[in-house]
């Protein structure tokens, strides 16, 4: 039963790990400079001001101290109170992570279907010049990083050729009858390819910065993959069969070589949600990590102690799921 | 008229050494010629060459490939690969290797009847099965729903054969088939490709570095030596009287195990002098032709 127990293995790492997150993440933003109470009053604030200010949000308290009460909220499911909007931690961030997983979903599908089309094509003319063209685009595409191709996006498909939206996750003046915030995914099932297509339209753009590298590393990979595995015995054997090229890589090579890749594209994946930070902050996108950025300018720490929480949570998860997703591919690891 | 003749086959490294010498050689319906010779004389190569595999780094540079009298060298690639996959089939030399990790081993056996020939899955699953069956596999059921990693490697090297045979090809290349497996094994796997072949009819090329399993399935036997046929002949020719230095030679050398103290010997230097002499004068003619 190598599911149940990788799945249990991991839940209990899982819950040190995050221990241990929650200790950095609260120490840090505690001791850099700055502190919400100065942020919150006006210049020439009185002394006695700033303690009340303090006191009320038991910022006055010992470190260790506080550190206690806010631990005890969050195993109760009581992440605080952002010191900004006065609302919920929990409820703010829950909000905005429909947002942030439908881009890096996003994201990620664009960055596997333009990868593994640049592998496959790159294998199956192999030794041509097709193939330099695509080690050509992948080096491009790998030595920019995603915010600047959000820039270099911007200036073609938003000022030069506007065809896609720059900011925002949908046109403010649409009616939204979404009860949840997975808009992309509830405009579909609600058949509203209306709404869908105007989603669509801000997002692609911001997904396609954060997929571009992502494909490149993808798809070098798994093309070095693939032409390994093209030289094996069982591809030759099923040349021998009468199949053709195409067929060969697809049927035969893929499925293998596809395998180291998966690993490299769950660890990729988890660099791509840390990415969203600052594409969206581009892109003017309502997900989590434009919230993350707010907070840290306010010093809004509950704020950025549940975003952070939130995102190692997301990177276990993702791990977790490569994880089981190998043992489901590989057949030699099912019996174990 | 021979199902497959090769004429004059010469292939080379691309910009490099000759592997090939302009190599000919028949194979008649039904018959098994056995291909012989040290390791790197090309034997392999020619097994190659007849299924279109050579691997992209080399060329063929003249020659014929006949195989039921149609020339596979000048035909476009993809029906090639048609005739040689309709025609032909292999038997692969290491069977850890040839079967897809990630595939039943059913599929792999039935794969070509359904995608290229255009059976239903229905007949192509009993062909598999009858084919297990005859390959002196128990519990077929079983061993086409297993993945390769679950079956021994003389079990793999049958459900190879089961699958050369699986469209009733016309010719087999079996590359060193028993090589890869254990002594014990090997004999058994011997006597099954021998007693498929003549119950199939189908005609066997046979490459070996062992001439003891030359004497057991072939009834012709071509020696090569860096890439030239020195000796084409009938099995029991040549174990009568071997023509050529070379292959008395080699057949000198063939370990005795009735007398485990009389060692090695090893083909004399002055026969690997003559040779050489043969395939420089050969180079040397080709140079100036």
């Amino acid at each position: 039963m190598p599911f149940l127990r990788i799945l249990v293995l991991r839940l209990l790492t899982t819950g040190i790990t995050l221990a241990g997150v929650a200790v950095i993440v609260f120490f840090v933003i505690r001791v850099v400079p700055g502190n919400p109470i100065a942020m919150m009053l006006p210049p020439g604030a009185t002394e006695a001001d700033i303690a009340r200010l303090s006191a009320l949000y038991g910022l006055d308290k010992p470190l260790v101290a506080q550190f206690g009460i806010w631990v005890a909220g969050v195993v109760q499911g009581d992440f605080g109170t952002s010191i900004t909007t006065r609302q919920p931690v929990l409820a703010l961030v829950l909000g905005r992570l429909p947002a942030t997983l439908e881009l890096s979903i996003m994201a990620l599908v664009i960055a596997c279907l333009l990868g593994g089309a640049a592998a496959l094509t790159g294998t199956r003319f192999r030794g041509g010049r097709t193939e330099g063209a695509i080690d050509v685009a992948n080096g491009m595409a790998l030595s920019v990083p995603d915010f600047l191709w959000g820039l270099i996006l911007i200036l073609l498909f938003g000022v030069l050729v506007p065809i896609f939206h720059i900011s925002g996750r949908v046109t403010p003046s649409l009616d939204l009858p979404f009860t949840t915030s997975f808009y992309l995914f509830e405009s579909l099932i609600r058949l509203r390819f209306d709404l869908w297509a105007d989603i669509v339209a801000h997002m692609f753009m911001p997904a396609l910065a954060l997929a571009i590298p992502l494909a490149a590393i993808t798809g070098q990979l798994l093309k070095q993959s693939l032409k390994e595995t093209m030289n094996l015995d069982y591809v030759t054997l099923a040349r021998t069969k009468g199949y053709g090229e195409s067929r060969v890589i697809l049927r035969e090579a893929l499925r293998n070589a596809a395998l180291p890749t998966l690993t490299l594209v769950g660890v990729q994946f988890t660099f791509l949600i840390g990415g969203t930070v600052i594409i969206e902050r581009l892109f003017s996108y309502e997900g989590l990590g434009n919230m993350a950025i707010d907070a840290v300018i306010n010093r809004d720490l509950p704020l950025i102690q549940g975003i952070v929480l939130l995102f190692a949570v997301i990177f276990t998860a993702v791990n977790l799921i490569v994880d089981l997703l190998y043992t489901v591919l590989n057949p030699r690891l099912r019996h174990g | 008229m021979s199902f497959l003749s090769i004429r004059n086959l010469s292939v080379r490294l691309k910009k490099g050494p000759p592997l090939l010498r302009r190599v000919s050689l028949d194979v008649a319906a039904g018959e098994v010629r056995g291909l012989v010779g040290e390791s790197g004389a090309g034997k392999s190569m020619i097994g190659k060459a007849v299924l279109g595999i050579l691997p992209p780094s080399v060329e063929v540079t003249e020659g014929e490939i006949l195989l039921d009298g149609i020339d596979l060298l000048t035909l476009p690639q993809a029906q090639r690969r048609r005739r040689i996959g309709a025609l032909a089939a292999l038997i692969p030399q290491d069977p850890l290797t040839a079967l897809n990790p990630s595939h039943r081993i059913g599929p792999q056996i039935t794969d070509r009847l359904v995608d290229i020939l255009g059976w239903t899955r229905a007949d192509a699953d009993a062909r598999a099965r009858n084919l297990l069956a005859e390959v002196q596999i128990a519990d077929p059921d079983r061993v086409l729903r297993s993945y390769p990693h679950e079956l021994s490697g003389g079990m793999r090297q049958r459900i190879l054969i089961a699958s050369a045979f699986a469209a009733e090809p016309k010719l087999i290349v079996a590359d060193e088939p028993t090589t890869a497996l254990d002594v014990t094994v090997q004999k058994q796997i011997l006597k099954l490709i021998a007693g498929m072949q003549a119950r199939h009819g189908t005609a066997l090329l046979f490459v070996t570095h062992d001439l003891g399993v030359v004497s057991k399935v072939c009834q012709k036997l071509s020696v090569l030596y860096a890439g030239m046929v020195v000796e084409d002949t009938s099995v029991a020719d040549f174990y009568a009287a071997p023509r050529h230095a070379y292959s008395a030679a080699l057949l000198a050398a063939t370990p005795k195990y009735t007398d485990p103290s009389a060692g090695l010997t090893p083909v004399p230097e002055v026969v690997i002098a003559t040779v050489q002499a043969e395939v420089a004068a050969f180079d040397r003619g080709q140079a100036h032709g």
